[in-house]
């Protein structure tokens, strides 16, 4: 099994965005046994390519976070092949699959999954927890600061993350999905709990990671979103297609989307 | 991209099938080899600060549930502490009389009268014995007439008044035999070698035969008189440490006796016997050479009463004292237990999210488990420390109240925590267990 390079060795690598495959599906699809089962995914191709900026839509229910979740290997298709990075991802054990899970996956959850009474600065080094080469806490704790920086929050670093604003506390789940460097930023509903300003200034943080070099898969409701990718994904009812993200104008998202 | 046509047939599945169970069985049969990327890890350091932030965080929870384990640990402690202390106190005390005291009886194969089992010399003999303290015989005479032990003893000639007197015993003692019972006088003063030499009708009266016989005060050289013999009162004894029947008895020279009454008669009075006073630990070995000492050409005849073996007088009690409430502590134990497994598993289900949190972050189902483990193992420790402190608070408190010496054996005081951990571990692996099994897309969903 060859081991490719991974993602974004560097934050500010050139945006010359490779034609190596991050995600590679080839017919891979999810049913939950039920009963009554359930189709949440029917058997699709996709290919993601490092540095690209894709982003998901589809209406309540039409499989967008089981299709974001098999992607960051939190579950397994129930059948075809999943590559990522080029390592199959069928044939690991418990222990591979989570090593690939923590090092080259960064997680952005829509309800921010921060521990409340710890710091900012904190819940980044629990992503180095398990990841981190370097065992000594000051290195850790300068990079974390060091992400925490590159999102906007050097000042609010030692503030406890239960009381943070919302935008704040979804700017620390990206750095602590930044600070291990993984190839790959899966975010499920980033702006769905944030007000329109808040949600500004993530999504601009978003193209500017993006312009960095990293490769997001962004799930979304909002067609405003949508529009901000390379490509875009419309599922619906289990249904992977690929769209234009041009034409995702509000209009057309209600056209694609809106009539469940 | 999927190698050709997209349409999967059932060979091409079959084949695909093939393949992923050869790459299995090829990951199985070679063991952990080096996977795709580095696997992660938790470092133990790491591990322990996890695990005392999640205990600091909550504190009243953790104290509440370290109660229990607490308990058992400071009774554990408390129960093997106090033990020690009063088998100490109680050998020491031990030690000082009964530890001390051999006792040689005269048991013939035959019995024959005209034999006299104890030489006059038998408290030189065994004086020269290293280890001897004080020795003497000692006996009740017979007075013959079926009178027995107790014989009137009157303190005017029963010439002169018959009807008045006490029964009482009186015993024919050689001087060692009163410094072995450490005999003390409040008035007068005890027989001794030069008496006993001379056969001198004296007598030493106990503090309650004096009483009854109505004698006080010996400076108008009061005598007491035995049938018709008169004897002498040089003494009037207050206070013995063993045979304390002797406080209610006449005490006569053993060779004012013979001369008087004849030898011992086990018939009528009581057989003699010789009291021996040894030093600290010499018991056991006096015990083996007494009766060749005193006669050595027939030691067999007499039987030697000596003192149990302390250490297992020590360990009667420990086991009599303990038992009930080394289970007690156990109980503690268990219910401390219980509190601790029923707090990390209340945990598991709190912080299901922040365990799916985890998982995405590249924790381990091994790593969960580590990290809620060390959790409670934290936790027993805890109760451990302090009930250990509190246990031997207990002990010393209970020591200096009772003005005892504390004892606190290193072997008690010092694995006691490591009992605390033990539960808190124990009590921790099915919480542990249940948090690994978790699925992470399940702990995110919540
Ligand atoms: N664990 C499960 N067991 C059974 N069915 C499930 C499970 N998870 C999701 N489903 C079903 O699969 C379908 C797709 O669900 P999914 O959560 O992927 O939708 P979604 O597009 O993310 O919706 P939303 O926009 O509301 O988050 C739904 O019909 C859902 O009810
Ligand atoms: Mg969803």
């Amino acid at each position: 099994m060859s081991i490719p390079e991974t993602g974004a060795e560097a934050l500010h690598i050139s945006s010359a965005a490779g034609n190596t495959p991050v995600i590679e599906f080839c017919r891979v699809g999810r049913t939950y046994s039920g009963p009554p089962p359930v189709i949440a995914l029917r058997p699709a191709d996709l290919m993601i390519r490092r540095g690209e900026y894709v982003t998901v839509v589809g209406p309540s229910g039409s499989g967008k976070s089981t299709f974001l979740n098999v992607a960051g290997l939190l579950d397994r298709p129930s059948e075809g092949v999943y590559r990522l990075d080029g390592i199959d991802t069928a044939a690991l054990n418990e222990r591979d699959r989570t090593a690939l899970r923590g090092r080259r996956i960064g997680f952005v959850f829509q309800s921010y999954h921060l521990l409340p009474h710890r710091s900012a600065v904190e819940n980044v080094m629990l992503s180095l927890l398990y990841t981190a080469s370097s065992r000594k806490r000051k290195r850790k704790r300068k990079m974390a600061a060091e992400i925490l920086e590159r999102v906007g929050l050097s000042h609010r670093m030692l503030a406890n993350a239960g009381q943070m604003s919302g935008g704040e506390q979804q700017r620390v789940a990206i750095a602590r999905a930044l600070v291990n460097r993984p190839s790959l930023l899966l975010c499920d509903e980033p702006t769905g709990n944030l007000d329109t300003t808040t949600a500004a200034t993530v999504l601009q943080l978003m193209d500017e990671l993006h312009a960095d070099g990293f490769t997001l898969l962004v799930v979304t409701h909002d067609p405003g979103v949508a529009a901000r990718g390379d490509r875009a994904v419309v599922i619906r009812d289990g249904v992977l297609r690929e769209a234009d993200p041009e034409q995702l104008t509000a209009e057309a998202v209600q056209a694609t989307v809106g009539d469940v | 991209m999927c190698e050709g046509s997209h349409r999967a047939t059932k060979a091409k599945q079959l084949a695909l099938a093939l393949a992923l169970a050869r790459v299995r069985s090829h990951v199985r049969a070679h063991g952990r080899g080096p996977g795709p990327v580095e696997p992660t890890r938790l470092a133990f350091r790491d591990m322990v600060d996890e695990a005392t932030t999640a205990i600091l965080a909550r504190p009243t929870r953790a104290g509440l549930t370290v109660l229990g384990t607490l308990l058992g640990v400071a009774a554990f402690v408390a129960v093997l502490g106090l033990t020690a202390t009063a088998s100490g106190q109680v050998s020491k005390r031990f030690t000082a009389l009964a530890a001390t005291e051999v006792i040689v009886e005269d048991a013939p194969a035959e019995p024959s009268t005209a034999d006299t089992p104890f030489p006059a010399d038998t408290e030189q003999r065994l004086m020269r014995l290293n280890g001897v303290r004080n020795a003497g015989t000692y006996w009740q005479p017979s007075f013959g007439g079926g009178e027995g032990r107790g014989v009137t003893v009157t303190a005017r000639p029963p010439s002169i008044d018959r009807t008045a007197g006490e029964p009482l015993t009186v015993i024919a003692a050689s001087p060692g035999y009163l410094r072995a019972i450490h005999a003390q006088v409040s008035t007068g003063r005890l027989y001794d070698a030069f008496h006993q030499s001379r056969n001198q009708r004296v007598a030493v009266l106990g503090r309650a035969a004096a009483h009854r016989l109505g004698i006080t005060r010996l400076d108008m050289q009061p005598a007491i008189f035995i049938r018709d013999t008169p004897l002498t009162v040089i003494g009037i004894i207050d206070d013995v440490d063993r045979q304390p029947d002797a406080l209610l008895s006449v005490l006569t020279p053993s060779s004012t006796a013979t001369t008087l009454w004849g030898a011992a008669d086990a018939a009528d009075g009581s057989p003699p016997k010789v009291l021996i006073e040894t030093r600290l630990g010499a018991a056991p070995l006096i015990a083996q050479q007494a009766a060749v000492a005193i006669r050595p050409d027939n030691p067999d005849r007499f039987k030697i009463i000596a003192p149990p073996d302390p250490k297992q007088l020590k360990e009667q009690v420990n086991t009599d004292l303990g038992a009930l409430f080394l289970a007690l502590a156990g109980i503690c134990l268990v219910i401390g237990a219980v509190g601790i497994a029923n707090t990390t598993l209340v945990a598991v289900l709190e912080r299901t999210a922040e365990i799916g949190l985890r998982r995405s972050l590249g924790a381990r189902g091994r790593h969960i488990a580590a990290q809620f483990l060390s959790e409670s193992a934290a936790l027993g420790l805890l109760g451990g420390l302090i009930g250990t402190s509190i246990g031997v608070a207990t002990v010393v408190a209970a020591a200096v109240g009772k003005d005892w010496t504390p004892i606190l054996e290193p072997a008690t005081v010092l694995p006691a925590p490591l009992i605390g951990t033990v539960t808190g571990l124990l009590a921790g692996l099915y919480p542990a267990w249940r948090a690994s099994r978790i699925e992470p897309i399940d702990a995110l969903r919540r």
